[in-house]
């Protein structure tokens, strides 16, 4: 989908949250020179387009209790790997699950889930689940955990 | 700790935070409580950091080039290069994790241009070569995550 300059802008605008009031896009529209009816309509198009993947209040795992923070990397069979990241996408305990780049020799690892737990117990229990998902599919493996969480501002666009 | 209505609001609107003049009083319609009640709730759970925000997830690369990277970073100089790092404002996410490959970060440019140049100038400025993680495929399901917030 192509974006406007106005698209952007509702973006660039919402992406740290929408205000804590009554008529949260009516006071975008306003700070935007727009109606209500504008930047709700243009949302629902890029939400309709997948440029908006979901309006959401975004929990921090975090606060929640959710301290074992661990980034799964596997390398698997590259012709497996669509398969596979879906069916561990499906995992109710995965927020995220990627394809990415492997840098041999330094990284085998091409396939990512993102796990949280509230223990390292549950953490472990979690990704003994997508070691037996993927079985024999695997060669190698890595967790790691996150020891600080040094920024997070959720994807923002500069400028 | 948390209410019921804390602990329905966290879990309820993790996909479809209503779209409507008034989403508040939807949400309250849709739970049976008043639209102060749902403000008040919302404004604690912000307060409390326990949401991180009420607003739109944008796909990764529907807007601007975002990538994920890597780099192994001496602990002597991790400190600094951390903070060098997150002081780009291109730079969303900065987690140190266990590993040779201590620093990880994932930051988004404008275009594949602007985002080179900022990993080019991160690499310049703290004299480490930064191992560049594209996403090449997203697999998601469009669900929430499920919280177990019991207490």
């Amino acid at each position: 989908m192509q974006l406007d300059d106005i698209d952007r802008q509702i973006i660039h605008a919402t992406q740290a949250g929408l205000p804590l009031v009554a008529e949260p896009y009516q006071a975008i529209a306003a700070q935007l020179g727009l109606t209500a009816d504008d930047v709700m309509q243009r949302m629902s198009k890029m939400h309709q387009d997948g440029v908006i993947r979901r309006i959401a209040a975004v929990p921090n795992h975090y606060k929640l209790g959710y301290h074992y923070n661990g980034m799964t990397v596997w390398d698997v069979e590259e012709e497996h790997v669509h398969r596979l990241g879906q069916r561990v996408a499906e995992l109710p305990f995965v927020s995220h699950c990627y394809q990415r780049p492997r840098h041999l020799p330094d990284w085998p690892y091409n396939l990512f889930a993102m796990v949280h737990a509230k223990t390292e117990q549950d953490a472990e229990r979690q990704i003994a689940v997508i070691a037996e998902l993927l079985g024999d599919d695997v060669r190698r493996q890595a967790v790691l955990y996150s020891s600080k969480i040094l920024k997070k501002t959720g994807l923002r666009i500069a400028g | 700790m948390l209410s019921p209505l804390h602990k329905q609001l966290l879990n309820n609107y993790q996909q479809d935070f209503p779209l409507s003049p008034t989403p508040y009083r939807d949400i309250a319609d849709q739970l049976g409580v008043s639209e102060d009640e749902v403000l008040a709730a919302f404004q604690v759970l912000a307060e409390q950091q326990m949401i991180s925000r009420i607003g739109p997830v944008i796909a990764p690369n529907a807007i601007g080039s975002s990538a994920l990277v890597a780099m192994a970073v001496s602990d002597a100089d991790l400190a600094w290069v951390a903070e060098l790092v997150s002081s780009y404002p291109e730079v969303n996410h900065n987690y140190e994790r266990e590993n040779r490959f201590n620093l990880w970060f994932v930051l988004i440019g404008d275009n594949e241009e602007h985002l080179n140049s900022v990993i080019a100038d991160i690499e310049a400025r703290s004299g480490y070569p930064a191992m560049l993680l594209p996403m090449l495929a997203d697999y998601f399901i469009n669900l929430g995550f499920e919280l177990n917030l019991h207490d």
